[in-house]
C-alpha cells in the first residue's frame, strides 16, 4: 500500500454523526470482485438523485471541496458492516485522511490496511474544524510523523495513534509479509493448540 | 487470578506478544462468503501465497443468492461473484456449501447448525454479524477483506486487546417479549456507540434463561451497539445444543470437550472494565422508528419529539431520521402502517423464530396491501420447518415461502423494498437505503413482525400471546 506522511488539502466537512458503511458504499456496488473503481459510488445516494444527477447541496458536490484529500465528520464514523469496500471507495475517490471524534472498530482497522489515516480529535476540535470548513474552504496540513493537523490559520491540533499502525502507514508495509516472520511461532502454537476431534 | 471468558479465550490464543505491538492471535475458524472474499483470494494469487489451513475454513454463498427460481441467477454481476467463490474454494481446497447444497445458508446460521461454532474458539468472517457465534462462548468478530486475506495466509490476526464490558440483564422477561427486544432495548437505552472498542459479555438471569437461538439473536446485534464482539459464557444449554452435530467433537471426546467448554465460563469474582445493567421486566416489545438501531422505543410509546433531546445535533438527527422515515414527532408507534414484512436474516431466521411467527399467523391472513416474505436462514432450517408444516401456515396466511439467504436484510439480491414503502423487518439494520433506496425499515422481533403483518400496522404482540397460548 501507498505510504502516507504529509497531506496538504482543503478539508471536506461532512457534518454528520454515525455515518454508516451503507451510506459510504451502498450494497448494490458490493457485487464487484475488484478492489478498485469504487470511488464513483462513494456516498452514492447522498451524492446523486434518483435520476443520477448530482445533488448540489451535498458537500462532495460543492466546487470548493473538489480535489480534497481530507474528510472530516462527527462521531462514530464508519459504523455498520465490515465491508472494506467503504475504505476502498474513500481512497479511490481521493481521500487519504478521515478525521472524526470516533470511528467504528472494523472500519478503523480497515483504514490502516489501505493506507488511509484515521485521525481521532476531540468532539470540540472536530466541531471547530467542521465550522471553519463550512464557512469557506479550510486548508490544513496533516503530518503523521509529528501527529499534528495544522490549519492555514496557524491552529495546531495534535492526535494520538497506535505506534504499530503509525509505522505501518508511514512505511506502507504489507502486513502479511511481516507476519510471515513469525512462522516459527505460528507452527509452535499449532503444535499445542487445544483441538477436540 | 479470576478471569472473565473474554480474557480466557484471548490469553489462550496469543501466538506472539511484544510491548508496543498488538498481539498475534490464532484463528480457529474462518467462515467465508462471496461478497468480502474475492479480492482476498485475488491477493493470494497475485502474491503467490497459499491458504495456510484450508481445513479451518468453511465457505458458503448467502448475501447475493436469489431466494426464488433457483438455480437461476438473473443478475450477471452477482452470478459472477457467486461463481468466483466456487472457483476460489475449489482452487484453494476449502469446503463449500454451494447453492443447492443441503448445508447452504446464511453463514451465521449454518456455523452453529453444523457444530462448527464451539465455545472457546476464535472465529472470524468478513461480515460484521460474526458476533452471532459469541452466543456459544466463542470470541467471534467481523473483519475486512485485507484481514480475510491475512487469515487465509497465516491463520492469525494482529489484534489489540480491547477493554471488556459486562451487560447484565437481570430478572425475567415478560411473556411475548423476546431476545430481539432485549438487544434492541439495550441499544435504545445506551446508543449505537456504547460498545465501540469493547468486547461485551452478556450475563444475568434473563440471558441464562434464553435458548441458544435466542442467545444468537442477542450476540448478533452486538455490532449494532458498536462492540467488536459479544459473547455469553457456555453452560449446559450450550453443551446440549452442540451434542451430536456434524462438526462437534465426536461422541468419545464430547464429554471432555464439554468439560473444557464449561471451564471457560467467566469466574464468579472476575471483573470487567465497564458494567451496565438493565432489568428484563422493564423491557417491552420494541419497534425502531428511525435510521439507526438505537432509534427504537416500546410499541406502546410514541415517536420522540425534539423536546426529548438536549443537543442541537441530536435534534437535527431526529429531524433527518423522521424526514427519511416519513413519520411525525409524537406519532403513536401503533399508528404506523406497513406495506411489507420480512421474516429472515442472520438475526431472526432460525427454526424457533419461524415457529414463533407461525404461531401468531396461524389461521389468520395478512392484511390487505401487505406483502410478506419468510426466508429461512438455511436449507436445513427450511427443511425442518417444512417437516413441521410451518411453510403451509405461512402460505395459508398469504406469505411467500422462500429459499435461504440474506435476502431483504440488505437487498443485494432481488428482494428489495420499494422507495417510500415501509417494512416490519426481523433483520438488524435500519440505515437509510438498507433494504432498498428510499425504503423505510422498522426493526422488530419475529412475533411483532407477524402481528404487524396480520393487522397492517404495529401492534403489541402480547395481546396475541396472552389470548392464545
Amino acid at each position: 500500500m501507498e505510504p502516507i506522511n504529509i497531506v496538504n488539502s482543503v478539508i471536506t466537512p461532512l457534518d454528520r454523526k454515525n455515518v454508516d458503511t451503507d451510506q459510504i458504499i451502498s450494497k448494490e456496488f458490493l457485487k464487484r470482485i475488484e478492489r478498485t473503481g469504487f470511488g464513483r459510488f462513494l456516498f452514492y445516494h447522498w451524492r446523486f438523485d434518483e435520476q443520477g444527477n448530482e445533488n448540489p447541496d451535498f458537500v462532495l458536490n460543492k466546487p470548493e471541496y473538489k480535489g480534497s484529500q481530507i474528510l472530516v465528520a462527527q462521531d462514530n464514523f464508519g459504523c455498520g458492516s465490515s465491508r472494506e469496500h467503504a475504505p476502498w471507495a474513500i481512497l479511490d475517490y481521493g481521500f487519504r485522511v478521515v478525521i472524526a471524534p470516533s470511528f467504528a472498530d472494523i472500519f478503523h482497522n480497515n483504514c490502516f490496511k489501505n493506507g488511509i489515516l484515521p485521525i481521532k480529535l476531540t468532539e470540540a476540535e472536530c466541531d471547530e474544524i467542521l465550522a471553519k470548513g463550512l464557512q469557506g474552504p479550510y486548508d490544513v496540513e496533516v503530518n503523521l510523523e509529528a501527529q499534528t493537523v495544522t490549519g492555514t490559520d496557524g491552529k495546531v491540533y495534535s492526535f494520538n495513534i497506535d505506534p504499530y499502525y503509525k509505522q505501518m502507514l508511514l512505511n506502507g508495509w504489507d502486513e502479511i509479509s511481516l507476519t510471515f516472520q513469525y512462522e516459527d511461532q505460528i507452527n509452535a502454537f499449532e503444535e499445542k493448540r487445544i483441538v477436540f476431534k | 487470578m479470576a478471569k472473565n471468558i473474554i480474557e480466557k479465550i484471548w490469553d489462550s490464543h496469543v501466538v506472539y506478544e511484544e510491548t508496543g505491538k498488538p498481539d498475534l492471535l490464532y484463528i480457529d475458524l474462518h467462515l467465508i462468503h462471496e461478497v468480502t472474499s474475492p479480492q482476498a483470494f485475488e491477493g493470494l494469487r497475485l502474491a503467490g501465497r497459499k491458504v495456510r489451513r484450508p481445513d479451518l475454513c468453511f465457505a458458503t454463498m448467502d448475501h447475493n443468492v436469489p431466494t426464488k427460481n433457483l438455480p437461476t441467477i438473473n443478475d450477471p454481476i452477482a452470478k459472477k461473484q457467486i461463481m468466483t467463490l466456487a472457483e476460489n474454494a475449489k482452487e484453494f481446497g476449502i469446503q463449500l456449501a454451494d447453492i443447492g447444497h443441503p448445508d447452504q445458508g446464511i453463514v451465521h446460521v449454518i456455523g452453529p447448525e453444523l457444530g462448527l461454532t464451539q465455545p472457546g474458539k476464535t472465529i472470524v468472517c468478513g461480515d460484521s454479524h460474526t458476533s452471532t457465534h459469541g452466543a456459544f462462548g466463542a470470541l467471534a468478530f467481523g473483519i475486512g477483506t485485507s484481514e480475510v486475506e491475512h487469515v487465509l495466509s497465516t491463520q492469525t490476526l494482529w489484534q489489540t486487546k480491547p477493554p471488556t464490558m459486562e451487560i447484565r440483564v437481570n430478572g425475567k422477561l415478560g411473556v411475548g417479549v423476546s431476545a430481539k427486544d432485549i438487544i434492541l432495548a439495550i441499544i435504545a437505552k445506551w446508543g449505537i456507540g456504547i460498545g465501540t472498542g469493547h468486547i461485551v459479555e452478556y450475563t444475568g438471569e434473563a440471558i441464562r434463561n434464553l435458548s441458544m437461538e435466542e442467545r444468537m439473536t442477542i450476540c448478533n446485534m452486538s455490532i449494532e451497539a458498536g462492540a467488536k464482539a459479544g459473547l455469553i459464557s457456555p453452560d449446559q444449554t450450550t453443551v446440549e445444543f452442540l451434542r451430536g452435530r456434524r462438526f462437534a467433537p465426536s461422541e468419545g471426546n464430547f464429554e471432555q470437550a464439554a468439560q473444557y467448554w464449561l471451564s471457560l465460563a467467566s469466574d464468579a469474582d472476575c471483573s470487567y472494565d465497564v458494567v451496565l445493567e438493565i432489568d428484563a421486566d422493564e423491557i417491552e416489545p420494541i419497534v425502531t422508528w428511525g435510521t439507526n438501531p438505537s432509534m427504537g422505543t416500546g410499541v406502546s410509546k410514541t415517536v420522540p419529539t425534539s423536546n426529548d433531546y438536549e443537543s442541537e445535533s441530536d435534534k437535527a438527527a431526529l429531524q433527518k431520521a423522521l424526514a427519511y422515515m416519513g413519520l411525525e414527532e409524537g406519532q403513536p408507534i401503533s399508528s404506523i402502517d406497513i406495506q411489507h414484512v420480512f421474516i429472515g436474516s442472520c438475526t431472526n431466521s432460525r427454526l424457533s423464530d419461524l415457529r414463533t411467527a407461525a404461531s401468531i399467523v396461524k389461521g389468520k391472513t395478512i392484511a390487505p396491501g401487505v406483502k410478506g416474505i419468510v426466508v429461512p436462514g438455511s436449507w436445513s432450517t427450511k427443511k425442518a420447518a417444512e417437516e413441521e408444516g410451518l411453510d403451509q401456515i405461512f402460505l395459508d396466511a398469504g406469505f411467500e415461502w422462500r429459499e435461504s439467504g440474506c435476502s431483504a436484510c440488505l437487498g443485494m439480491n432481488e428482494d428489495i423494498i420499494p422507495s417510500g414503502e415501509r417494512c416490519a423487518s426481523t433483520s438488524n439494520r435500519n440505515f437509510e437505503g438498507r433494504q432498498g433506496a428510499g425504503a423505510r425499515t422498522h426493526l422488530v422481533s419475529p412475533a411483532m413482525a407477524a402481528a404487524a403483518a396480520i393487522e397492517g400496522h404495529f401492534v403489541d404482540v402480547r395481546k396475541y400471546v396472552t389470548q392464545e397460548v
